[in-house]
Parts: C-alpha cells; structure tokens; sequence
C-alpha cells in the first residue's frame, strides 16, 4: 500500500467515523434504528456544497451543513414520538424524502468544488502537502467531537438519553421526558452525520446526490467491527472504538482493492469488504473458545 | 547464521531490483468507473482495445488495471487515492462522480476522463479550450440539435415533446435544460416526466400520454434499464419512442441517432495513448464524441404507430427488423 493510499484510508475512515458516532448513538444508546443517515450525509454534503459554492464561509457552510442534519433527525424523532410512526418506518419514509429535498437544494444532481476554497485549503498549513494535511485536520475534528460527546453523554441530559435508550419506562418513572430525549438524541445524532457529509464534499470535489446510498451500513458496519476491537462499556472507550472501527474498515477496502494478485477482480470488492469484516468479527469469539478449551 | 540471515535481505534486494528494472520500461494506466453497467463497462473495453492498436497491450508491455466503485462515492473517494498512490502514467475517470474524485485528489497525475456529459458544469475543466492542468477527456454529450431533426423526421407534424429522466441524473440534468431552450426556438414545446427510479419509468411515461406526440429519451441510467416498460406505453398508447442510444432501438425504440459507447471508449483510449507517448494532457483539446450512429425499427415504428421514410431507413447504419 503506497502512502498516499495509506493516508486516504485515514482520511475517508475519520469522516466516516463521524458517520458512525451518529450511528453508534442512534442504535446502541438510543436503541433506535435509524435509517435517516442515508439522507443525512448527502443533506450535510448538498447544504455545505450549494453554500460553499454560492460564496459563504467555509465555516459557516459547514455548520449550517450539521445543524440541517440534526434538524433532519429531529423530524424523523417527532414521526416517531408525537406521530407514533414505527421508529424503522419513520426513518425510512425521512431517508426518501431527503432524496428530493437534496435535489431541491443542489438545484441538481451534482455540485463540484472541485477549485473553491474549503475548510481544509484555509486550514493547511504552508508548505505541507494536502494529503498529509487533510488526515491531520480531520483526526483534530474527530478529536473534538469524540471529547464532546463523551462529555454530553455524562452531563444529566446525556444519561438521560441514555436512560431512554436502555429502559424507557423505567427513565419515564425517574421523570425523564423520553419523547423529548429522542428527539435531541436523534438530532445529536444526525447533526454528526451531516457535519460528517459536509467534510466529506470538501474532500472529494463536490456533492452528488448518489453519496448517500450504502452509508448506514459503512456507519453500522464501523460501530460493530469498533466494537469487537475494543469491548467496553464506557462511554470514553466506546466512542474510541467507533472512530477505530470506521478506519479499520476503511483499511479493509484498501486491502480490498490490493487483492488483485490472488485472482480477484474489481466486481469482488464488495464481497472482498463483506468477507474481511466477518473474519474481523469471529476472530474474538474464535479466541474466546479458544481459551475456555484450555485447561486451568 | 550470518548467511542465513543474509540470504533474505539480498533476495528481496534482488527482487525489488527486478522489479524496478521491468517498471522502467513498462506504463501503466488505472481505470475507474463509478459502477459496472454496459455503457461504462463498454468504454472500458474500448478503452483496452485502442491502447492495444497503438502498442500498449495489457499484461505484456502495459500495467493496467481497473476498480468499480460498485456505485458508492466513500470507495470512489478511496479508489482515487489508491491509484494516484500507484503513480501510473494515466488515470481514466468514466462517468462524473469517478472523475470528480480522481481530479479532487491530485494536481499531478494524468486524468483522462469519459462518459461526461458536461466537464465544465461539474468543473472537471475550466473551459473546452486546452488547459494548462492535468485533465482532459472525451464527453459524451449529444449534439440535440441533429437529435431533435431525428424526432421531427420519425414524427413530421410533431408539436410536443415528452421526454423521461432521472432528476437525480447529473447527464439528464443537462439534457433536460438544453432542450427547454432548444425546443421553443424548433417550434416545438417540451413535456416533462421525472422517473427518480427504474420502477417509476411505467408510471411516468403513463402521465405524458394525451399530452405528448412524441417520447424521446437520453442515455439516462433509469429509463434505460427500464426500456421495456417505456416500449409496453408506447404500443399501447400509439405514441413513438427516439432513443440517443442504440441499443435501446433493439428493444423498441423507433429510431435513435446515438453514441456508441465502444468507439467512445477507443476514442479515449488514442487519447491516453497520446498521453503513454509522452503529451501533455494539458495540451490535448477535450472532445466530443466523433462517431454518431443512426439506428431503426420499423416494425416498432408500425406498432407505435409511426411510418419511416425510405430515406430515413436507407439512411441508417443498422435496421432492425
């Protein structure tokens, strides 16, 4: 693997791990199966792009990118709480809907970037290559996000969401407003995703409307594989083997991509992907039978 | 022990020596689609087959190899880093998303895209003149002038034109609003029906009967793998059907003047040639597809309720019959 490639499995693995924080706060703290992400990602991308390229602060533009995905998540927490709309079907009836709402805001298919300033050309340092200097900046973001969370998440609102997450009646007996913690937890959980997508447009060159499709499972697949590297139950370490997962699972696509020299051609790769997260996944369980045969 | 230990090292001395010394005289090209589909894959091939007649044939004294993102940008993303990090000679892009990447990712490396419809919309190039930068390519936009003389010589008093497409489409994006500019200035008005999916195209093609006298269709992803739904509304409603591209005539379309997605591929392939010779991409022109074919279906057009002149058949590279 060449370094360039190396760098570019972190790079597109930090972005995703925003991604996938999202994910690991909907399914795991939550426990609500959200679906949403498909949309949300290219919303960040569509609203952070159409701003960027229409001449707004980089800055600006990528924060209108996540508070759009957490307004987004919201809406598919209030078809759930106040319409009583089943979570998965809520999630997926705001994931279709987002498909034309992001066209509404490109005004197409596809905004390039591809000369327009961004977070990361105002951020690079002089004399440091873009693809060194992406990684860097992106694993500070990260850095921030993850820190923020865990601190969210210990404050009395986050155990509160949490609460909802594990036993909602019994977080309504505490008096916890549960609707409500859904709906913050969902637009937590979203605004990441977005900020995630908005990240993602300036790396790449532009937004397109097809960059939604397939990211609940990247987001998902990075929050289980994260967690089999790194089994805990708090809050600091679970965070941390999110992002881990999320590049881990970027390295397995490079893997995949370099494993032209055993016969396998392009077509393969997904199958390539499934196949080296499955193996990521039984080896802890392999081993864990392992050392129960062993005699004490 | 002290050979032992030595014996490893010099072997992969020797071996990477070797492989520097094959490296030297061979090039190398990687190619990258967004997904695998037959007009992409087409290119592709057409792609091999020009570097092949211009003395670069994969696996003796070319490197070549390909990646499909298998539709997801993340992988496109990362298939762009992988080949820049590879420094091949020449990079082919096809279709936008692909390109977009490649082109975001490096300054230095030679892109050659294809299968774009509209390079200076998604800013693959600053203009269709010769840059001073990395990229140039072949664009598979449809001159719709000579489209729209083919549907007026299928359907001689035709008024209004349907036409179906993805609005999630980049390519029929383009299509779509030159043709809201073209048609008035042909005395012609354009109805619109958006398909965002394959299953959509039945129901969309349903809305313009009554309304249309005409439906013609570009190289849009949706309506294509959809073709035959298109067909079953056409027959029924005795409405004729022009494609932009050929193969959709083979299954019932009246007539399309289109691309043919092979000569399109070889095409680009003389021009990463061009670039394996030692050009600069920089100063080699963007182009437009060269090669326009004219295919027809007579016996579509008796069921769709259209007659063919003589001279529009004896005209056409292929009949289908």
């Amino acid at each position: 693997m060449s370094l360039f490639s190396f760098l570019g499995a972190i790079e597109i693995g930090l972005i995703f791990s925003l991604v996938a924080l999202g994910v690991f706060i909907s399914f795991r703290l939550l426990r609500f199966p959200d679906l949403t992400v498909d949309g949300s990602f290219p919303l960040g991308g569509a609203v952070c792009a159409i701003l960027i390229s229409t001449g707004t602060n980089p800055w600006l533009a990528t924060l209108a990118a996540t508070a759009a995905g957490a307004a987004a998540g919201m809406v598919t927490g209030w078809l759930n709480v106040k319409l009583k709309i089943m979570d998965l079907l809520a999630s997926i009836l705001m994931m279709i809907a987002l498909y034309s709402v992001n066209l509404r805001i490109m005004g197409g298919p596809n905004v390039p970037l591809i000369n327009d300033a961004t977070l990361f050309t105002m951020l690079q340092p002089e004399g440091m290559a873009d693809y060194v200097a992406r990684p860097l900046i992106l694993a500070l973001i990260v850095l921030i996000a993850k820190l923020a969370m865990d601190w969210f998440f210990s404050t009395e609102r986050g155990l509160a969401i949490r609460a909802t997450g594990s036993n909602a009646r019994m977080a309504r007996a505490q008096g916890v407003n549960t609707g409500g913690m859904i709906l913050l937890g969902m637009a937590v959980s979203n605004g990441l995703v977005g900020l995630g997508g908005a990240l993602f447009v300036q790396t790449q060159g532009g937004s397109d409307i097809s960059m939604g499709i397939g990211t609940i499972v990247i987001g998902l697949a990075a929050v289980i594989v994260g967690e089999s590297l790194l089994p805990s139950r708090r809050i600091i370490y679970a965070t941390l083997a999110v992002v881990l997962g999320a590049i881990v699972y970027r390295f397995f696509i490079a893997a995949a991509l370099n494993s032209d020299f055993i016969g396998l051609k392009a077509q393969d790769l997904n199958l390539v992907t499934a196949v080296l997260v499955t193996v990521a996944l039984v080896i802890p369980q392999l081993k864990q039978k392992l050392s129960q045969r062993k005699p004490r | 022990m002290k050979y032992l230990s030595l014996a490893p090292l010099g072997a992969v001395a020797l071996a990477l020596a070797s492989m520097t010394s094959v490296h030297a005289q061979q090039k190398s090209v990687a190619v990258t689609a967004i997904v695998e589909h037959p007009a992409l894959d087409a290119v592709r091939d057409g792609v091999q087959a020009a570097l092949k007649d211009a003395g670069f044939e994969a696996g003796k004294n070319l490197k070549w190899q390909y990646q499909s993102a298998q539709g997801n940008t993340g992988t496109a993303a990362q298939i762009a880093r992988k080949f820049i990090g590879d420094k091949p000679d020449a990079i082919v892009a096809i279709a936008t998303p692909s390109a977009q990447a490649v082109i975001a990712a490096t300054k230095a490396v030679p892109v050659v895209f294809s299968a774009v419809t509209d390079p200076v919309a998604a800013k693959l190039l600053a203009s269709w003149e010769p840059g001073k930068g990395n990229v140039t390519g072949v664009s598979d936009l449809l001159a719709l002038d000579k489209q729209m003389d083919l549907v007026k010589q299928v359907v001689p008093g035709a008024k209004r034109v349907g036409i179906v497409y993805n609005p999630g489409e980049a390519n029929s994006m383009v299509v779509v609003k030159q043709l809201q500019k073209l048609l008035p200035t042909l005395g012609l008005t354009l109805v619109e029906a958006a398909a965002p999916r394959s299953v959509d195209v039945s129901s969309a093609a349903r809305s313009l009967v009554g309304k249309v006298d005409v439906i013609y269709t570009s190289t849009d992803n949706n309506v294509v793998s959809a073709y035959e739904a298109l067909v079953k509304v056409g027959q029924d409603a005795k409405i004729p059907l022009v494609a932009a591209d050929t193969d959709s005539v083979k299954r019932g379309a009246v007539a399309a003047y289109g691309i043919n997605y092979r000569d399109l591929g070889e095409q680009t392939g003389r021009m990463v040639a061009r670039i394996l010779k030692g050009e600069k991409p920089g100063d080699i022109k963007p182009e437009v597809s060269t090669k326009m074919e004219l295919f027809v279906n007579p016996g579509a057009a008796q069921r769709q309720g259209a007659k063919l002149s003589d001279a529009l058949v004896k005209s056409a590279a292929q009949v289908i019959q």
